[in-house]
């Protein structure tokens, strides 16, 4: 015999069970799914160093000049060597400005072309000047500078460092 | 504005019709072990999902396979979790596919029409022990390692092609990287399609021809 219209019914009863043990069930399975997926990016750890460059009276005067130095991060199980590249520019004997590499359009390596006395980006033809300003092509921001004193540049006993930052 | 949806689709695609044909076709009165063939297939389902997973981080390469394991294991988030499906999942469908088995045997319901579901689901059984054996040396630890030189081994007794047979099996002389390479071609492809294909054509039988119903004493 059917209940009143409020009660209900069996048939409901079923669907309403299933709906909320199945939404149960999707969250439960669905976590940990899309945290097993991300896992990685959720665990990059983040790093600084002092890396040297070399002496500063070797460095070559008014001439950006590339210096690579490598760094080491855990990826999974893996240790992976990056290798990283900055141009150091010794304006004169008092001043120096280091450049990172990376295109700020989509992180190709540029290269200083001594004739032009322009940075060229082979990815998309983005042009920089000796400064790092965007002359010509896509970049939408000047090449990263370091030269802010003890910020993230520094000389000690004559060695030139730039203050890197990874992650 | 659900319903609207739905009976667009319906006149469309025929859900009514595949409900009713797949879903609330008529069964005898039957017991809790006629239940055996759903649960393999939620576990192949299971086997599939987690299986897929797991290759997100898992290499098939022999310097990196068991470094690979344990960093699902301890450096994955619910890494652990998906590993332990996988591994319990399929410890339980060969337990399943084999109870599976035993009730159509003891039932009687290979007989006449059901000659063919018989058929296919002695080499759906077959299969699923090749996904045991494969999925077995993925991991590259000891056990994975000794159990596949056992069980290349057991081939190789199989008199005169014995030593060709398990050569193929190990793509050599012993296990090495073209082993792994084509063990886990064959659990994660071969295996995996040809169980999909008969899964298709067992149930296709099963639900064209029905479901035999408990036989009764003097049957």
């Amino acid at each position: 015999m059917p209940g009143p219209q409020h009660e209900l019914s069996r048939n409901g009863f079923v669907k309403a069970i299933v709906a909320m043990v199945g939404t149960a069930m999707g969250v439960i399975i669905g976590i940990p799914a899309i945290g097993y997926l991300i896992s990685p990016a959720t665990k990059i750890q983040k790093s600084d160093a002092w890396i040297p460059i070399g002496p500063l009276d070797k460095i070559p005067l008014d001439e950006p000049t590339l210096y690579s130095f490598t760094r080491t991060q855990t990826n999974g199980w893996e240790q992976t060597v990056n290798s990283y590249g900055v141009y150091v520019w010794r304006k004169n004997e008092d001043e120096v400005k280091v450049f990172s590499n990376i295109c700020t359009h989509l992180s190709c390596m540029v290269k200083w072309n001594p004739d032009k006395k322009e940075y060229l980006c082979p990815c998309h033809a983005g042009i920089f000047d000796i400064e790092g300003n965007v002359v010509d092509g896509p970049p939408p921001r000047p090449l990263k500078l370091y030269s802010e004193c003890d910020k993230n540049l520094k000389i000690d006993s004559g060695t030139l460092y730039i203050h890197f930052l990874e992650g | 504005m659900f319903a609207k949806i739905l009976s667009w689709l319906d006149e469309r695609l025929g859900l009514t019709t595949i409900y009713n044909t797949v879903l609330d076709r008529k069964v005898p009165k039957v017991n809790w072990w006629f239940t055996l063939g759903s649960a393999s297939l939620f576990l192949f389902a299971l086997q599939c999902v987690t299986g897929i997973m797991l290759s997100i981080y898992y290499v098939p390469d022999p310097a990196n396979a068991y470094d690979s394991v344990q960093y699902i294991m301890t450096g994955v988030t619910f890494g652990w979790l998906i590993r332990g499906l996988h591994h319990w999942g399929a410890t339980l469908m060969i337990i399943v596919v084999f109870l599976h088995m035993l009730r159509t045997y003891f039932y009687a319901a290979y007989k006449y029409p059901r000659e063919l579901t018989w058929l296919t689901g002695v080499v759906l059984l077959l299969a699923t022990l090749g996904m045991g054996f494969t999925g077995y040396l993925l991991p590259m630890n000891q056990r994975s390692y000794w159990a596949t030189k056992v069980g290349a081994s057991i081939a190789g007794t199989v008199p005169g092609l014995g030593p060709f047979i398990q050569k193929v099996l190990l793509g050599g002389s012993d296990i090495s990287g073209v082993t792994l390479a084509r063990f886990f071609s064959v659990h994660i492809w071969w295996l995996p399609a040809i169980i999909g294909a008969l899964i298709g054509i067992h149930m296709y039988l099963v639900i064209r021809i029905g479901i035999s119903m408990v036989p009764h004493e003097g049957d």
